[in-house]
């Protein structure tokens, strides 16, 4: 039997949760992976991700060497355009039978040569364009102390606010309705209180597939402790056979049907009172504008019976301790802040926030999401959610990172969203993606790729050359977390150790490393002071960006060696706030807000008769650069659309059977799956499949202060297709989990 | 929950009221041995290994499932226990294959086990059945703890994939129906591949590379697109 060299303690490197992992290696191979059973996370419970997942390390495919079109080696003027390339020449040759010009091969070269590329590139489009033609995406994936340092090299050696990362398509709608509402912006309580709750609302998040550690703990809470769990969601999850109550809505309809709640809870009397009065701001006009609201207009709107929504509204305001769960449902609409604060006015009206076993628990997508937001890897933020146009905070990191006075910028960065659509002459000229995916994670990508063809100069840094980097002219290895020391921040906003298990493949290196390498290299070519780029280890650079931020200044690698510590930790003898806002909030009192109704950007019509709603599987991780190149692929091998019974009957099409799924943006081809999980007018697609990529057809409609895509609802058309048009007709997914 | 007093091994020792026999043993640093119980699965009291003798009591006590009574008078290492505990191991050592069971190969020793002691049992074997990309399962290794299944239903996930099947000695954990792993409600967490103490339920990749197949070959097999093959093994 196989005994390990070394067993190394980690974080999962998937979703919000945040489990712990213990990486067992043999010979630089992790071959099994386990979690303590008093991990205060997980209890030792993983979900295939975590424990199977992690084989992509290994994978053929990763590139762990520095790459470069041929055009940069050669010393030829970039061609035109932009092309999409995934081979790489391994002996400098040309790639044989290439369709399109050898100048765009890849072609493997050493990090001085890919680095200089980057540096020159950089500082010569800077210095003819200056801030505004420089971004960055930053990565949720990534480490806090790799996310400090990506955004501390664009904010301080080339001045611009024009960082974000892949937040900005996830929870940006939430963030914002919180920052308006209560002045902070992560869980207000953490996942393990669940059991905590009497009654609990999951709505827009099919947390068994997205979170499956959590809604372990939901149905704990529903089998052990008694708790009820209302679920408000378009499709019948998973959750819904251990809930008491299920609302089907209609995409895009949570305003109406959370302000009738509200509108019930007024009615009916059951408002906290004293809550509105000490703890809140703006009641009487946001009264006044519930009046419309009743659940019978909200039947109207979302198909729910109003009955049902007054059910809803009494047992969560009734009870002891409530709290609400949710997900991308929520906010990834082009009215997703007031889907947001829909939900949080519920809090505000029944005081289920503040408390053990309540609270607005908006669930974090990526491992690092929490973190890399903590970090400042936002167009308004510094790390510590400090305003960019604030004055007094840029002063505090100007001192920090030894820049003159006035030197950084005030201006409001680009969203993630605006980058690409600023990519043209005279806009954003240069982009550098450290772990992001565009090419798979925004809406419309027909359009996005004709962005991506615009940039001057593309840099990524990553471990695969996904559909984005394959756009780049230099590639950057990095290594995945199991090559690399940091810190994680999860959904609880609990901060925890990411440990080296073994030492990088071939030539790659830890992301924290290239970016100070190549910050060196940057400056010596600005001629500026040194913003300080020479750390031994990454807890220095955590300890920096702890010295300006409260919420961190407390965490050192020691404090959290075995067990994570939950921010704010603002001293050393801190022991963490699991509980947010027990007596006031950041902002002082929670603020109402007058919401209308606003429907979605694109209705079904004759022509294009579904909504169209994407998310998730268990089995895959979002763009997929790591779960495509792994055995979770042969789990899943397939992205399928879900139709309802009723629908697939009307239009002939029988379970398997391959359908094209066309928006007005564009079509793909894959298999139908008739399931009663989808309701009747509502497809389902998952988005992880670069060959049928559901982003092809989601609409590129912004919430007007998130910038957030309306990626859940959109109008398409089903029709029936050839078994030739699948774009792997003999790859069929059989799986028999619901 | 009021405090209790009762006797362990001849010495008197205090407990709260609502411990089990296990507990009050681990509290005062006597190793009573255990192979179904686990801390984080409920105990079922299926292998009888952890049986205690209670004075007054007409048989052995399984421990980890008899709550402390106030004035008990408990045995952990009586001749009646030893030669019980022992017993277990060499009913269980003559039918499996318990050579990856660690710990158990370890109370072998501490009880002096005689491996020849049933040399007509007939074992239970049957082949590795390797159905999904995920995990192995040799059941000729499978002691019928009962973790697996505990863990894949309330103990942790919910699931319900696997149960026992069959009777008596042909008992063996399986599927509904005999489906294979990626046909069932099975998640793939692997929570009963963690939980297992034979390691009957392996990982796929340690499997393989016990199997003396290399790191590298391993990772080639999961280029994706791959046919599954031994559907029905």
């Amino acid at each position: 039997m196989l005994k390990p060299d070394r067993i190394v303690t980690s974080t999962c490197p998937y979703c919000g949760v945040g489990c712990n992992l213990q990486l067992h290696v043999k010979d630089d191979f992790i071959f099994k992976v386990t979690s303590p059973f008093d991990s205060p996370v997980n209890s030792g419970n993983l979900c295939v991700k975590g424990r199977f997942g992690y084989d992509y390390i290994y994978h053929p495919k990763r590139v762990t060497t520095p790459l470069a079109r041929r055009y940069l080696l050669e010393g030829k003027p970039k061609p035109k355009g932009r092309e999409q390339v995934f081979a790489v020449s391994k002996d400098g040759k040309p790639i044989p039978d290439s369709q399109i010009s050898n100048d765009w091969d890849w072609v493997e070269t050493d990090w001085e040569t890919a680095l200089n590329l980057v540096a020159d590139n950089l500082v010569r489009i800077y210095k003819r364009d200056g801030s505004d033609a420089m971004a960055v995406y930053c990565c949720a994936k990534a480490t806090n102390e790799d996310n400090y340092l990506l955004q501390k090299m664009y904010r301080a050696l080339f001045r611009t606010n024009n960082v974000d990362h892949c937040t900005r398509l996830c929870h940006a709608g939430s963030v914002v309705a919180l920052q308006q509402a209560l002045g902070s912006s992560a869980m207000s309580n953490t996942a393990s209180q669940v059991i905590m709750n009497d009654v609990f609302i999951v709505t827009g998040s099919n947390t068994s597939e997205n979170h499956p550690i959590i809604a372990l703990q939901m149905k704990e809470a529903v089998q052990k402790y008694g708790a009820k769990c209302i679920v408000i969601d378009p499709r019948r999850i998973d959750l819904v056979d251990f809930s008491e109550m299920w609302l089907p809505l209609k995409p895009g309809t949570n305003v109406p049907v959370f302000s009738a709640m509200a509108h019930v809870i007024v009615k009916e009397n059951l408002v906290n009172w004293e809550f509105v009065k000490n703890r809140t701001e703006g009641f009487n006009e946001f009264v006044e504008s519930l009046e419309k609201f009743t659940p019978e207009y909200a039947q109207e709107l979302s198909g729910v019976p109003a009955e049902d929504i007054r059910k809803a509204a009494r047992l969560y305001a009734q009870a002891k301790n409530g709290a609400i769960y949710w997900g991308m449902g929520i906010s990834q609409l082009s009215h997703g802040t007031a889907s947001a604060l829909a939900l949080i006015h519920l809090a505000f009206l029944t005081g289920h926030i503040g408390r053990d076993g309540t609270g607005l628990n908006p669930l974090r997508g990526q491992n690092n999401v929490q973190g890399a937001s903590d970090m400042g890897s936002m167009p308004f933020h510094y790390p510590g959610y400090m305003r960019v146009d604030n004055e007094e905070n840029r002063a505090k990191w100007e001192k920090l990172w030894n820049i003159e006075e006035g030197g950084l910028s005030l201006k409001l960065g680009l969203t993630t969203t605006e980058i690409l659509s600023h990519a043209h002459e005279g806009g954003v000229r240069s982009l550098f993606i450290m772990g992001e995916n565009p090419m798979m994670s925004e809406p419309n990508l027909n359009v996005v790729r004709e962005h991506m063809q615009e940039l001057e100069f593309l840099v990524a840094q990553d471990i695969f050359i996904n559909e984005s980097g394959a756009f780049a002219d230099v590639f950057l290895p990095a290594t995945p977390f199991a090559e690399k020391d940091g810190t994680f921040s999860n959904t609880d906003r609990r901060v925890q150790r990411v440990r080296t298990a073994h030492a990088p493949r071939g030539n790659s290196r830890p992301d924290w490393q290239i970016i100070c390498d190549l910050a060196l290299r940057l400056e010596s070519r600005l001629g500026v002071d040194t913003a300080k780029w020479t750390y031994t280890n990454p807890e220095e650079i955590l300890r920096e960006m702890g010295s300006v931020n409260s919420d961190y200044a407390g965490i050192t690698y020691e404090r959290i060696e075995k067990v994570g510590l939950i921010y704010p930790v603002p001293s050393l003898d801190h022991p963490g706030t699991p509980t947010l806002f027990t007596k006031d909030f950041p902002r002082g009192k929670g603020k109402f807000h007058v919401l209308d109704y606003v429907p979605i950007r694109e209705e079904p019509d004759d022509e294009y008769p579904f909504i169209l709603t994407t998310g998730r599987l268990l089995e895959h991780w979002h763009g997929g650069t790591m779960t495509r190149n792994s055995a979770l692929n042969e789990a899943y091998p397939e992205g399928r659309v879900e139709i309802h019974p009723a629908d697939a009957e009307i239009h002939g099409i029988q379970h398997g059977d391959p359908v094209k799924v066309s928006s007005r943006r564009g079509e793909i081809v894959v298999r139908a799956t008739i399931t009663e999980k989808t309701s009747i007018g509502v497809v389902f697609l998952p988005w992880h499949f670069a060959e049928a990529a559901a982003n092809l057809l989601t609409n590129d409609a912004l919430d007007p202060q998130a910038k957030i895509p309306e990626f859940k609802a959109c109008a398409v058309q089903v029709f029936p297709a050839r078994l030739d048009d699948l774009p792997n007709p003999n790859v069929i997914v059989e799986r028999g989990r619901y | 929950m009021a405090e209790i007093k009762l006797t362990f091994n001849g010495k008197e020792v205090t407990c709260e009221g609502d411990k089990t026999l296990l507990d009050v043993a681990r509290e005062h640093g006597d190793n009573v041995p255990t192979i179904c119980y686990h801390d984080a699965t409920t105990a079922n009291a299926l292998c009888r290994i952890c049986v205690v003798e209670v004075e007054g009591m007409r048989v052995l006590q399984p421990a980890c499932v008899v709550k402390a009574g106030a004035n008990m008078k408990v045995q952990t290492k009586s001749e009646k226990v030893l030669r019980s505990r022992k017993t277990i191991l060499e009913m269980l050592n003559s039918t499996l294959d318990l050579s990856e069971a660690d710990e158990i190969q370890h109370m072998m020793q501490d009880y002096s086990v005689d491996e020849n002691r049933f040399p007509d049992a007939e074992r239970r074997e049957s082949d590795v059945k390797d159905d999904n990309p995920m995990y192995v399962r040799d059941y000729s290794k499978c002691l019928l703890c009962w973790r697996c299944v505990q863990v894949c239903a309330e103990d942790a996930q919910y699931t319900y994939a696997i149960n026992f099947e069959g009777r008596g000695y042909e008992t063996q954990i399986g599927t509904f129906f005999d489906k294979i792993i990626p046909e069932t409600s099975c998640v793939l967490c692997g929570q009963c591949v963690a939980v297992c103490p034979t390691n009957a339920l392996k990982p796929k990749r340690q499997y393989l590379l016990e199997q003396g197949m290399s790191a590298n070959e391993i990772s080639v097999m999961n280029t994706g697109r791959k046919q599954r093959k031994n559907r029905n093994a």
